[in-house]
Parts: C-alpha cells; structure tokens; sequence
C-alpha cells in the first residue's frame, strides 16, 4: 500500500516537473510577450497542480494536505489575474501581439484604439 | 445575513485550519478574528455576493473538475506545440460575447479563459472579452461557445 502511494507521488511529482519544464522550454522558444505567457501557463496550471498532487500523495491526510490545497486553490485564483493584468499592461504600452489571424473587427467595427477592448478607466 | 454567517464560519475554518493548535485561548481569539473580519467586510462592502458568491458554491463542486479536465486537455495540446520542432503558432485575437449575468459569473468565466493554457482574456468591454489564442483552434473553440454554456450552467446551479 505504502509503495503503491510512493509510486503514484512520484509519478505525479515528475510529471508536474515535465510540464514545469516544457513551460520553460515554452518562455525560451516563443517568439513575443504574449505567446510567451502561454507558456508560462503550462507551469502554473499542470506543473503546480501535479507538484501538489505528488505532494499531497507524500503528506498523507492532515492539516499539511489542506494547507497544500489551500496553496493550489491560491494559484487557481491568482494566476489568471496576473496573467490578465500582464496582458493588459502590455497592450497599454502600445506592444502589438505577433498575430497570424485577427479576429477582432469580425465580430464588430474595427476600433482604433490601439489596447483594444481595455475598459475605459 | 446568511451570507455573513457563512463568511463568519469559512473564516474560523480556515483559521483552524491554518492554526493547528486547538487550546481554550487561541481557538476563542480564532472566533473573535473571524467576527471581527466579517464586520470589517461588511463595512468595506466585500460581503456581498461579488466577494463571497454562496450562490455558486453549489455549483462549484461539478464546474471545478470539469474544469480542471479542460485545463488538461489543452495543457497537453500546448505542450505538445511547444516541443514540436516546428513550433506550429497560430497567434489568433477574437472577441467572444459572455452570456453570464452577474459579476462574480463573467469573473469565473474570464479567468476560466486565462486559466486553460493556450487562451488568455486580455481585455473585457461590456459583455465582450478579447481573447488572445496561442493557435487558430483555442479560438475557434471559444466562439464555438461551449466553456460560455458551461460557466452559465455552472452561474444558474443556485
């Protein structure tokens, strides 16, 4: 049973480390800023997840379990607001994403304003 | 008024929670804190069903793991672009309409976007989110419209 548990917690904790590392890999080989956060978002969903849930297998049930679901729980409600607030400062900069396809003006009159859909402050 | 009771008991759970040590004084000072705060937020007006939604907690029990799939699922289709040689990107920005009706609902849906990697809300305008997409098919998959229906289900389960 032990060994079962083992197993499985470093399973998990080295998968988390792979997508740890392929959004690594992911920062370096992107071309700009905001394909670059993708990557970056491998790490902070699948890497952080898995690492906890390796983590949690290694704890056992406890407080140390909960406080390593708190820190998840964490990540899962910061991350995107980061992430949103970093894209958002970028295209206030005036920093225009490398795009293969722009779809904005499709769905509505094309505006000129070059942060796009920011809400007016 | 349920709402700050709620408040009131998540508050002293989590202090517990954290504390570890369960003596007469320290868990009376956990109880005096969690009051405390909640009158606090109430004064500051975090009490409200933008700060601590208990409408969806209910649905929040079916909407996490299925979210938590689709971070996955496209987790590993991003990670599978990212070790091609090729590096086959398709940057795509798009306008996607949210269906929700409350705050806290276009907030769960937003961030659901930036979450799953390959999307990332970066601009929201009324009931319009511009979405960056790392390949042409994140964004054919968002004005598809199926994580909208999902979050709006998920936003109605109360």
């Amino acid at each position: 049973m032990t060994l079962a548990v083992d197993l499985a917690s470093w399973g998990l904790i080295l998968l988390g480390s792979f997508f740890t590392l392929v959004g690594a890999f992911g920062l370096v080989r992107m071309p700009e800023v905001f394909t670059r956060m993708h990557a970056a978002s491998v790490t902070d969903t699948l890497g952080v997840g898995f690492l906890i849930l390796g983590m949690t297998l290694q704890a056992g049930f406890g407080l140390v379990t909960l406080k390593l679901l708190f820190l998840l729980a964490l990540f899962v409600f910061t991350g995107p607001v980061v992430t949103h607030a970093l894209a958002q400062a970028c295209l206030h900069e005036g920093i225009k994403p490398l795009l293969a396809e722009d779809r904005r003006g499709m769905t509505r009159p094309r505006s000129t304003d070059p942060d796009d859909g920011r809400q007016p402050s | 008024m349920i709402r700050y009771f709620s408040l009131a008991g998540l508050l002293f759970a989590f202090w517990l929670a954290l504390s570890g040590h369960y003596t007469p004084m320290l868990v009376t000072a956990g109880a005096v804190c969690a009051v405390a705060c909640v009158f606090a937020a109430i004064r500051m007006r975090a009490a409200d069903p933008e700060g601590h939604p208990i409408e969806l907690f209910r649905g929040a029990i079916t909407y996490f793991p299925w979210l938590f799939l689709e971070i996955t699922k496209s987790g590993w289709s991003v990670t599978k672009v990212i070790l091609d040689p090729s590096l086959p990107i398709s940057p795509t920005m798009t306008v996607v309409r949210a269906s929700q009706k409350t705050p806290a609902g276009m907030a769960t849906y937003a961030n659901s976007i930036t979450l799953t990697p390959g999307t990332i809300t970066v601009g929201v305008s009324g009931d319009e989110f511009t979405v960056h997409a790392l390949v042409r098919d994140g964004a054919d998959d968002l004005e598809g419209g199926g994580m909208d229906r999902r979050v709006s289900q998920f936003e109605g389960a109360a």
